[in-house]
């Protein structure tokens, strides 16, 4: 046949129906456009009007058709009949499961709610799972953050009202020089990409600041490689070179931060390092007009950085001078820091040059009037155009909260945070440190706590602390420990439940965690923790574990009790206003999901089955006045209910369908969300798109919508007053004192003023016998364990070699093909080894969770997940090291108790290839006791 | 033996930009799923949950490490599909007719019903573009999603290959490569855009553009004055503030 006589379709159809919902293939939340043909998934694009993604999607969205039919997917209810590990499980009903889950809880819940512990993993449901704790009464529940980004989370909140990611993002239309700090290249996926693309379009500069050199940073325009844990010091040493010339924003810092604010300078004084109020409380600055001491927020006040005032005796100096103090200190110039950071002292000068260039020469107007809360009008708004990104690789370290407050001081005295071209907040967000709730954590039995578990401590009296000082929470947040763990500590919950530190549990119920495998540090010991026995009882010490995944993951033979989920396509979801939304700097979003296919196994979404948990248990909330169900599913949740009145978890079409933010629910609500593509967007006014924690226009347009009740204008902290309070206490101020043992730490660590130290353990013993830093990253197509039991994404990343840079490869002889034993202070792996050249010269690395434990996620035992595959997680201890004190020092940041994952060293050695990777582990059965 | 048209009308084909490419393999997977639902036969997939897992692929992504001599070492991504050439040896190669590229666009398919999978066209190909799929037993091959981009049951703005539709980056591009006015043409021609393998005289119409210089931080200190000091001492630094803040 000759071409020109081939027919083809060139017009096939897509498919009989498309249906929009969000993505859950990653955190992202994009949205797609699930193509169906008879019912079945026939192909995944991404949603053109959605706000997150405009249309792309990356390679983990578009495999999602093949998770909706992975053989992992659980089928039914299971109940433990083996011992713990065997996989030995029974499928049983729902209303067995349930009865027994309720069993289990309810008498926790009259004698003692605090032994049951709730923690949920990548939940996005935790407005939801919170309240339900928070109704249960235990003061033991939190999702995954403090095993994720708490100090990213944290510090830009305390610092600024804000972070990164989900609460605020580059102003990638305007931005002309971007730094990306160690930036996982998931978080967040698809938006960076597209700024990424925008950026290059234009011609702007990116510069990645990262041991690595793959992904965003090999496409960034210059590469700064360097030496894990010290980005604090590199950063400080810019902030240094910035104040000695004078680039700052005096401006801004003025008008916008607590700079100017009074500080009590005298050592003797009981107030001393805290701020000066008037009588109302407010803060004070010094009015450059009139020489006197002003309300921060007075009309017309002129806040003054240069003088300070001698009142009663007592010095104040305006932060800011303290602030020069000490970082014009020559401990911090380029030189005396360049070694520690990999780097050569002149590349800093021309960092920061850079950064003085590009924010000042190359500033940029928009012609926008706008008036801020003192009342004063500006014809413009001013923007200082570099922007700055960062997320796990500067967070998951033990100076990871420091270094984080030291990223926010560099955006802020640039003056680039909220102003154009810099870093801007997306809605609910900026939201200051004290309109958060405090933590509350006093259980008493058969009641509800008295408030959300976790929050913003503003210092000593909010720790979450029994009378004799000792935690009340299981994980120890918010302790003497790591006051500021504004998301718990889930990877000590396991660990302290064993050691019956502070207290025993009865409990544990764990939804999407998977905490026997990569959610955990030392997972072998984790494994034996979870399976060890109490020699006098022969129970298990930890009693009863109740578990929810959609899949057969590691964690799934460790439970007694198995919920199964659904998939993602199967469910319905909401990404709330009042948890974790989808908003951009320019408009308030939020979205749903819901079922586009019907699950065709006995499987039902987690957050409708905890709704049923609630009312057999008689929640308040979860039952009516005559103890009926007060709803019959999540979806009937996410439509009714209100959280406070008029305010429920979705801000669109309320009341008959036009109330947006306030209003009454409306039945059709939901209905509604699907014909609208699956979201909903309300944008911020063109006035309120700046400045957005000074701008009248946006506080009262957020005010509006329901986001606060009244305007909240606030200063950004430059210092951080409640880092003092904790000092204070550590000096022997106060009624509640922490343990001796952690005075010093406490002192030396809360710096309110950002401080670099090195990672905690680092000591120059360790450094000596541990030379390398071994990090992990999350590789762009695939998501945790959850992308290695997708047929089309487990054909890219199959298994993951340690990478290994130039220097080290060749000083230890490798070639390819070989294999390394890496060994910690904690323990040894045994894997195969692969060249790089575009790495810090002291460290190794490798993609993270791709390593599988053999029979898990219905994959082959043979896989090369589980036999070339690897984790680190077995070289890090939850631990460190014992100093001979009798304590148990937790491997986390001392302030926010954020898993200091990457502070890991090693040592390399070249060994012959073993059959597989060293620790293997006994392969898991089947969790449906068939074949697999 | 297959003969090649002697002209097309247009060059239909694809700008990849190597600067812009963040190696994400979102284009991998969107062509997967495109092309298992849609051409001919489905992209199939060998052992999936298996200990040695392979598909057919039409479209991938590799990372190639690049050590200049000075400088510090770089990672290239460079996504890889068929090139749709002008002298296509694919096609002269084939002993059926079943390869061959299109007079109207340049796009260069595989009739798969004369398709006898005798693997020629993959021999040929000097890019190793085209792969057979062994449970079809058919060669498969990038067709520049011929059913998509002409497909009147799709919006306009979607009647691109899924692989330029779903790039988060941007860093794909689709067009008439033959036109000079085209705006992939104008990007290649202002970015530099070069041909894979020239001398292999095989005239691609996809084209790849470069990354930009990387690491060019000035040697000579041009930036300093930038960071001239405003002073010598933390007195003479608070001067400097308040004459400062006095200008504001």
């Amino acid at each position: 046949m000759r071409h020109q006589d081939i027919i083809l379709d060139l017009s096939p159809k897509l498919s009989d129906q498309t249906a929009k919902t969000t993505c859950y293939m990653c955190a992202c939340r994009c949205g797609i456009n699930v193509h169906l043909k008879d019912g079945r998934v026939a192909y995944i694009e991404g949603n053109r009007d959605h706000p997150v993604n405009k249309g792309v999607l990356c390679a983990k969205g578009a495999a999602g058709i093949m998770q909706v039919t992975a053989p992992s997917r659980l089928r039914a209810p299971l109940r433990r009949v083996g011992p713990r590990g065997s996989g030995q499980f029974e499928e049983i009903s729902w209303d067995e499961a349930l009865a027994t889950a309720t069993a289990w809880m309810a008498p926790l819940r009259a004698t003692a709610p605090e032994k049951l512990a709730f923690f949920t993993g990548r939940d996005q449901s935790q407005s939801l799972t919170g309240w339900w704790a928070q109704q249960f009464g235990t003061p033991n529940y939190a999702a995954h953050g403090g095993f994720c980004s708490v100090n990213m989370a944290a510090a830009g909140i305390y610092t600024m009202g804000g972070a990164f990611w989900e609460f605020g993002q580059p102003d990638w239309e305007r931005t002309k020089l971007l730094l990306l700090f160690g930036v996982a290249e998931d978080h967040d996926s698809n938006p960076i990409k597209m700024g990424l693309g925008k950026l290059k379009e234009r011609g702007a500069r990116v510069i990645g600041i990262n041991p690595i050199r793959t992904g965003y940073s090999a496409v960034a325009d210059d590469w700064i490689a360097i030496t894990p844990g010290t980005d604090g010091l590199l950063i400080l040493s810019l902030i240094h070179c910035l104040l000695t010339a004078g680039k700052i924003d005096l401006d801004y810092l003025a008008r916008y931060t607590n700079a100017p604010v009074l500080l009590n300078e005298d050592p003797s004084s009981p107030d001393h390092g805290l701020f000066l109020r008037d009588a109302n409380g407010k803060l004070l600055v010094m009015d450059r007009t009139t020489g006197k001491p002003m309300a921060f927020d007075a009309a017309g006040v002129k806040p003054d950085l240069a003088h300070g005032l001698r009142r009663a005796g007592i010095t104040h100096r305006p932060v800011f001078q303290l602030l020069a103090e000490r970082y014009l200190d020559p401990s911090y110039a380029p030189e005396a820091v360049a070694e520690r950071c990999g780097l050569s002292a002149k590349r800093i000068h021309a960092l920061a040059a850079e950064l003085a260039r590009v924010a000042f020469d190359e500033a940029i107007e928009i012609d926008q009037p706008w008036t801020d809360f003192r009342g004063e009008r500006h014809e413009k708004m001013t923007g200082r155009p570099v922007a700055m990104h960062a997320m796990r690789g500067i967070s998951a370290h033990s100076n990871g909260f420091q270094i984080a407050r030291a990223l926010h001081l560099l955006q802020i005295l640039l003056g680039t945070v909220e102003t154009p071209g810099g870093f801007r907040f997306k809605p609910p967000y900026p939201k200051p440190p004290e309109a958060h709730p405090k933590p509350h954590a006093t259980a008493t039995p058969g009641q509800p706590l008295k408030g959300p578990h976790l929050g913003y401590p503003m210092g000593p009296e909010h720790l979450a602390l029994h009378p004799d000082g000792s935690p009340q929470r299981i994980d120890k947040a918010f302790s003497w420990e790591n006051p500021l763990s504004a998301h718990g500590l889930m990877h000590m919950v396991i660990a302290n439940a064993h050691a019956g530190d502070p207290y025993k549990i009865d409990t544990l119920f764990l939804y999407m965690a998977n905490m026997a495998w990569n959610s955990s540090m030392s997972t072998g010991r984790v494994i034996e923790m979870l399976t060890d026995k109490d020699p006098e009882t022969g129970e298990y010490v930890i009693p009863r574990i109740i578990y929810s995944d959609a899949y057969s993951s590691e964690m799934v033979a460790y439970a007694d009790l198995i919920l199964p989920d659904t998939t993602y396509l199967e469910r319905h979801d909401c990404i709330s206003l009042l948890d974790r939304p989808i908003s951009e700097a320019d408009a308030a979003a939020d979205a749903i999901r819901w079922p586009v296919i019907e699950a065709d196994r006995d499987v039902r979404g987690f957050q409708s089955v905890l709704i049923d948990l609630g009312a057999r248990l008689g929640l308040p909330g979860f039952v009516t006045d005559d103890g009926a169900p007060a709803f019959t599913d999540y979806a009937d949740y996410i439509t009714r209910h209100e959280r406070r009145p008029g305010i429920g978890p979705l801000m669109g079409f309320r009341g008959a369908g036009d109330q947006t933010g306030r209003g009454a629910p409306n039945p059709d609500q939901l209905q509604r969300y699907i014909d609208n593509g699956g979201f909903f967007t309300h944008h911020i006014p063109q006035a309120a798109q700046y400045y957005k924690p000074w701008n009248t226009a946006y506080q009262d347009w957020a005010v509006d919508l329901g986001l606060y009740d009244s305007p909240q204008p606030y200063l950004f902290n430059l210092y951080l007053e409640p880092l003092r309070r904790f000092q204070r206490a550590a000096e022997g101020h106060g009624d509640r004192q922490p343990p001796d043992h952690l005075r010093d730490r406490i002192r030396t660590t809360m710096d309110p003023l950002p401080i670099w130290y090195p990672p905690l353990g680092d000591d120059a013993q360790t450094a000596q016998d541990f030379p390398l830093h071994a990090l992990t990253q999350r590789p762009m197509a695939m998501y945790h364990s959850w992308g290695s039991q997708n047929a089309w994404l487990r054909q890219i990343h199959g298994h993951n070699p340690l990478y290994v840079p130039t220097n080290i490869w060749v000083a230890h002889g490798f070639a390819d093909g070989d294999w390394a034993r890496l060994t910690s202070p904690h323990g040894s792996i045994t894997v195969p080894v692969a060249h790089m050249a575009a790495l810090n010269p002291n460290t190794v690395w490798t993609w993270n969770a791709i390593g599988k434990r053999k029979g898990a996620w219905a994959l082959d035992p043979a896989a090369p997940e589980a036999t070339k595959g690897f984790l680190l997680n077995h070289l890090i201890h939850e631990l460190l090291p014992p100093k001979g004190d009798g304590h148990r020092w937790s491997n986390s940041d001392p302030i926010t108790g954020q898993a200091a994952w990457f502070d890991l060293r090693v040592r390399i050695e070249k060994v012959s290839p073993p059959p597989e990777v060293q620790p293997n582990f006994p392969t898991l059965a089947p969790p449906h006791g068939g074949t697999r | 033996m297959t003969s090649l048209p002697e002209t097309t009308q247009r060059k239909l084909g694809l700008v990849i930009d190597l600067d812009t490419c963040v190696g994400c393999h979102a284009c991998v997977i969107a062509c997967k799923g495109w092309n298992t639902e849609n051409y001919g036969a489905p992209l199939s997939d060998q052992d999936p949950y298996g200990a040695a897992p392979s598909g057919t692929f039409l479209n991938r992504v590799h990372s190639y490490e690049i050590t200049p001599p000075h400088g510090q070492a770089q990672l290239v991504h460079f996504p890889k599909s068929c090139l749709h050439c002008e002298d296509a040896p694919c096609v002269t190669v084939c002993p059926t007719g079943a390869s061959y590229k299109r007079s109207e666009d340049g796009i260069v398919l595989v009739n798969e019903s004369d398709c006898i999978g005798c693997g020629l066209c993959a021999w040929a190909c000097p890019y190793g573009a085209r792969e057979m799929d062994p449970t079809a037993k058919v060669m498969k091959k990038c067709t520049l999603c011929v059913d998509r981009i002409y497909n009147e049951n799709l919006p306009e703005e979607d009647r691109t290959p899924a692989c330029v539709r779903t790039c988060p980056a941007g860093a794909r591009h689709f067009g008439d490569l033959g036109d000079p006015d085209s705006d992939v043409s104008q990007l290649v021609a202002a970015r530099g855009g070069f041909d894979l393998m020239p001398d292999l005289g095989t005239k691609p119409v996809n084209k790849y553009l470069p990354p930009r210089p990387k690491d060019q931080w000035e040697e000579t200190d041009i930036l300093a004055p930038f960071l001239e000091p405003v002073a010598e001492s933390p007195q003479g630094f608070l001067g400097w503030l308040d004459r400062a803040l006095e200008r504001l």
